[in-house]
């Protein structure tokens, strides 16, 4: 039989309301055990708690939810009470005596699953909206919880389930009148359109992920153009060893901020030059990988210098930012840099200009993460999902004119890297489709 | 034909009786004597044994794959297609070897003394006319049967293929006939009895066409269909096939067919609400087209002449129940049977059918040993379909007679495989029928190699004959000689292009696989440079090309093929207390209890049963193989 299962809800430690939730066949049994009978579902009723020994544990609301109309689709019920450490102790002593376990971490969910109460893509999103720190990732995790992914990844089944109907009703009723031949390629403009919606889901710039893990930006330059000193300045703390020794910074320092609530990593890297020795150059390797993985770039550049460092120009791309530090140290008309984009000039040392620059950023991620129409891919086993789908349906539209059977092998394959991301394909669901569409009747 | 009279037959104690001398007991009868196993055949009438009750004709996409598969396991409805067909044509020519479809129209009377040939020259074969009513059930176990009159055959297993027999009822308007097939008997008796085992049974339906006089149609104003100029022939033990061949009439309904039908359709029996059982959507009774496609102003009718000296013709297309008068009226109304004469009315006919996930994959029934069901009894639809089981159930029949392991093919092996586990998994909603498309493993499972897949099998079996057998061991040893040989010619990119074939100019040498891989490569441009694959036989040589044109998918298939094997290796014991697997919801529980799936492949496809529940079933059965490894 199925454990009936409990567990704290809410965080633990002293709060004024604590949650604990109870799932099961026995929930209740259990519940009633601890507050005599339970109330009607959905419906809150204060009562006095009892322990095994009859003593009152606490005052509080019991809520009672009748299975499947519940969370995890089993019976549950949820006791509020008050949040010390010793109720919730006391509390789960009780529970267990009348025959509920400790839940495991994550059993509510799975069960919630395996009663189908949530596809893979809604748990996650569920996961991600206990984990959402910043305003941005609770409203992408939110409509992944509410269906948005798998409202996209079920239109595109439809999509390819009708594909198929055309594919195997050419196939598997050759001779009939009512099933046009060439129905494959009548297929070809859907397949088509198909495909650019997969690869304009897939064209995002990982905004989705970017939102979920952070978005990072690299603070790249040469020795002592003062990186460090700028990524302190932003993060407000000293993260970063600050000397005016060059080539300090020998591995990728991180700071995490929100800005414009979204998550941002702001990586501080070894000063680009040629190594003194191995760990520098490793340092220096490890500074250019990051800045290439980086979603935005800013090029540091000592301006207080004579000859300015033009190498770091040529790591910047479209939108990334040029940053002339030191303008507290520099003399008059200081060289210009040949650079097309946004350009700040500050001091991280005593912070003039720095402001803007953080200005410009927060704009920057909010305009460049923000809600657009579409939900976003948030993890990157969707993102291998629906590339792989996206392939074998190119293979697919290569084989349409030849060979139907391989075009419907290669859009099955796409199908089943779909569903590896929701639920499952069925033969049935294809002959439906056939059915309905075509009068088979020879 | 011999037959062996009633006194002879109860007097001793068979090894295997099969009831029934349909395409599954002609079938389940040859299958079970091959194996050695004495077998009885008791039919209503010996003269209708091998009797093609609907439409004349065999084969198809997915029913052809079968009926090559039957051959392969050397059973008889390939010979008896290729000794009766009048009408070849392999579906899909121009599409690829994994989906093109033999079929043939037969000559219904060829088929018939075909088959009773076939029989009739099987050695430990004696077939009988009896009218079975019920089983013999002895501790549990089924050990025999008894006929309407009280006398009794025994048997150490028994199969049942009564086809539409079970409490079988003719609707034709507001006509009720009971009847088994157009004038002949119901079985009541054995239905009640399978009723008294507590198997869930329900009620299908199926219909068939008027038959015509073809002397009454009017074939000049018709555009015709011919056979193909080379038919292919079912058999692998055939190269050619002497039957001559005829053309089939195309017409179509008329925009006054489709009124009188709609006009009628109160005096339909299907549509007056007399008929509860359900019917195939692919073989719709023309009341259902005009009905669930009314958009449509016009359905095509093949007319099928029923044979070369009988001009009874099949207007396939019209299946109906509506009654005699309005049959008439419609039929009047389409091109070319202005002035048709009908020789027999069509009809629906309703009978039962048992829940097929009352079977084990032998097509033993579960709740009692010994008896096996096989064809439209477990929901099916077709000859092939009911071939197929009926050779399965013989054989099984015949080695649990002798105490020996189960034959079962999977649906990675065949399409037999596909049918059967689709039947006992998920049931039946309407009569099935198989398609291609319900073959996850359809490149690798293809017509054209059924003898490649299984007639190994049939060998160790011991189901064989030595003509097969032989025959067979030639082939496997020119394809494996051809298969080693096309790998060693190769040639490099230049030498290629110097031929004047277009292949990437990557240095790397090609093989004949991988030449004749390229769309614009043909078999004749690779036979001007290596002759010596002149030498090849036909078949062997279309072998070679079909390789090539599936290089890459077919390894893929295999590497899904050992995942699916994988599954198909994780084995739930019998019996399995499901209550003790935590995480499972009472809906999926309830739904694996009923199926009893064997293994946790049959379990993922039962319908409902989520990827969640699976992983708790997985997890559930290696805590207790650990569990039971440790103890």
């Amino acid at each position: 039989m199925t454990d009936t299962i409990y567990a704290l809800a809410s965080a633990p430690g002293r709060a004024g309301v604590a949650v604990v939730r109870v799932s099961g066949p026995d929930a209740k049994a259990v519940a009633s055990a601890i507050a005599g009978r339970v109330p009607e579902p959905r419906k809150s009723s204060l009562r006095a708690f009892r322990n095994a020994a009859g003593e009152v544990i606490d005052h509080g609301l019991l809520l009672w939810f009748e299975g499947p109309a519940s969370f995890t689709g089993e019976d549950s019920a949820e006791f509020h009470i008050h949040g010390g450490p010793a109720v919730v102790a006391a509390l789960a002593e009780a529970l267990g005596a009348a025959g509920a376990r400790a839940a495991e971490a994550g059993e509510f969910t799975r069960r919630a699953f395996a009663n189908g109460k949530l596809d893979l893509t809604e748990a996650e999103g569920l996961a991600d909206l206990i984990d959402a720190e910043t305003e941005g990732q609770r409203a992408q995790a939110l409509a992944q919880l509410t269906g948005s992914l798998k409202s996209i990844y079920s239109g595109w089944r439809e999509e390819l389930i009708s594909i198929l109907a055309a594919l195997e009703g050419e196939i598997d009723f050759p001779d009939e009148d009512d099933v046009p031949d060439h129905l494959s390629e009548a297929a070809g403009q859907p397949l088509q359109n198909l495909i650019a919606s997969l690869s304009d889901h897939l064209d995002d710039d990982h905004r989705g992920e970017r939102v979920r893990d952070g978005f990072v930006v690299a603070l790249i330059g040469g020795p002592n153009a003062g990186k460090s000193s700028l990524l302190n300045r932003v993060a407000r703390r000293d993260a970063a060893i600050v000397t005016d020794i060059p080539g300090t910074t020998r591995d990728v320092v991180e700071v995490r901020l929100v800005l414009g609530g979204f998550p941002v990593i702001l990586a501080d890297t070894a000063g680009l030059r040629e190594a003194s020795d191995a760990v520098e150059a490793e340092g220096v390797r490890r500074a250019l990988a990051r800045a290439e993985d980086a979603d935005l770039r800013l090029g540091v550049v000592d301006v207080s210098r004579e000859t300015l460092d033009a190498g770091v120009v040529e790591k910047l791309r479209e939108g990334d930012a040029l940053v002339l530090n030191k303008i507290d140290e520099a003399g008059e008309a200081s060289a210009s840099l040949n650079f097309e984009g946004v350009r700040f000039e500050l001091s991280a040392r005593d912070g003039q200009g720095v402001a803007a620059l953080e200005a410009w950023l927060s704009n920057e991620v909010t305009r460049r993460l923000g809600r657009r129409e579409a939900p976003a891919i948030s993890r990157a086993r969707h993102r291998e999902g629906v590339s792989r789908a996206l392939g074998h349906l190119q293979a697919a539209q290569g084989q349409l004119a030849f060979a139907p059977e391989l075009a419907s092998a290669e859009i099955h394959l796409a199908l089943r890297s779909i569903d590896g991301l929701t639920g499952c394909i069925d033969v049935e669901d294809v002959l439906d489709r056939v059915f309905s569409q075509f009068c088979i009747g020879k | 034909m011999k037959i062996c009279d009633l006194d002879t037959a109860r007097a001793q104690t068979w090894d295997v009786i099969v009831i029934g001398g349909g395409h599954a007991g002609c079938e389940a009868a040859s299958a079970s004597a091959r194996l050695g196993a004495r077998t009885l055949l008791l039919t209503h009438k010996a003269s209708t044994i091998g009797e093609m009750s609907c439409n004349p004709a065999i084969g198809g996409l997915g029913k052809g794959h079968l009926v090559r598969e039957v051959d392969a396991l050397d059973g008889v409805m390939g010979r008896v297609a290729d000794a009766s067909g009048i009408q070849f044509r392999l579906l899909n020519r121009s599409k690829g070897p994994a989906v093109r479809g033999p079929r043939t129209q037969s000559d219904r009377r060829l088929y018939r003394a075909a088959m009773q040939r076939q029989l009739g020259l099987t050695v430990n074969l004696s077939i009988a006319e009896a009218a079975v009513e019920d089983l013999l059930v002895k501790d549990g176990r089924c050990v025999g049967v008894v006929d309407g009159v009280g006398g009794e055959y025994r048997a150490g297993s028994v199969v049942l293929t009564t086809g539409t027999f079970l409490k079988g009822v003719i609707h034709r308007g507001k006509d009720r006939i009971p009847a088994g097939r157009d004038g002949e008997q119901p079985a009541i008796g054995l239905s009640d009895r399978l009723y008294g085992l507590g198997l869930r049974m329900g009620r299908l339906k199926t219909g068939t066409p008027a038959r015509l006089d073809g002397s009454t149609i009017d074939w000049a104003s018709l555009e015709m269909q011919a056979a193909d100029e080379e038919p292919v022939p079912f058999s692998f033990l055939n190269d050619r096939i002497t039957v001559p061949q005829i053309s089939c009439g195309i017409t179509r309904t008329t925009e006054e067919t489709h009124a009188i039908i709609a006009g009628n359709l109160d005096q339909s029996a299907v549509y007056g609400g007399g008929i509860s059982g359900k019917g195939p959507r692919y073989c719709p009774s023309i009341e259902d087209k005009v009905v669930r496609f009314e958009d449509r102003t016009s359905h095509q009718v093949f007319l099928e002449p029923e044979g070369l000296d009988d001009d009874t013709v099949y207007p396939n297309g019209t299946s109906t129940s509506l009654p005699v008068g309005v049959q008439d009226a419609f039929l009047r109304t389409i091109p070319g049977l202005e002035r048709a004469q009908v020789r027999r009315y069509g009809y629906a006919i309703e009978y039962d059918y048992v829940d097929p996930r009352e079977l084990s994959a032998t097509l033993q029934v579960k709740a009692l040993s010994g008896l096996w069901l096989a064809g439209q009894i477990n929901g099916t639809t077709g000859y092939e379909e009911a071939a197929a089981q009926g050779l399965m159930a013989g054989f099984n029949a015949a080695l649990a007679a002798s105490g020996s392991n189960p034959f079962i093919l999977d649906r990675s092996e065949a399409y037999i495989g596909v049918l059967i586990d689709d039947l006992i998994t998920r049931g039946v909603t309407e009569p099935y029928r198989m398609f291609t498309s319900r073959a996850e493993y359809r490149l690798t499972l293809r017509a054209d190699n059924a003898d490649q897949r299984l007639t190994d099998k049939a060998i160790a079996l011991g189901a064989a004959s030595v003509s097969r057998e032989t025959a067979w061991l030639q082939k496997r040893k020119e394809l494996k000689s051809a298969r080693d040989r096309a790998r060693e010619l190769t040639l490099t990119p230049a030498e290629a292009s110097r031929r004047g074939l277009k292949v990437n100019q990557d240095g790397k040498r090609r093989d004949v696989f991988e030449l004749l891989s390229y769309p614009a490569v043909s078999w004749g441009q690779v036979c001007e440079i290596w002759p010596e694959l002149k030498d090849l036989s036909a078949s062997v040589a279309e072998q070679i090309e079909i390789d090539a044109v599936y290089h890459g998918y077919i390894e893929r298939q295999q590497a899904d093929i050992l995942a699916f094997q994988r599954d198909e290796g994780v084995r739930i014991p019998a019996p399995f207390d499901y209550a003790g697997v935590g995480g499972l919801s009472n809906e999926v529980r309830e739904k694996l209890i009923a199926a009893s799936p064997t293994t946790l492949g049959q379990a993922a496809r039962i319908e409902g049963v989520t990827p969640g529940a699976l992983t708790a079933l997985l997890a559930f059965l290696k805590r207790r193989d650990r569990e039971q490894r440790s103890a």
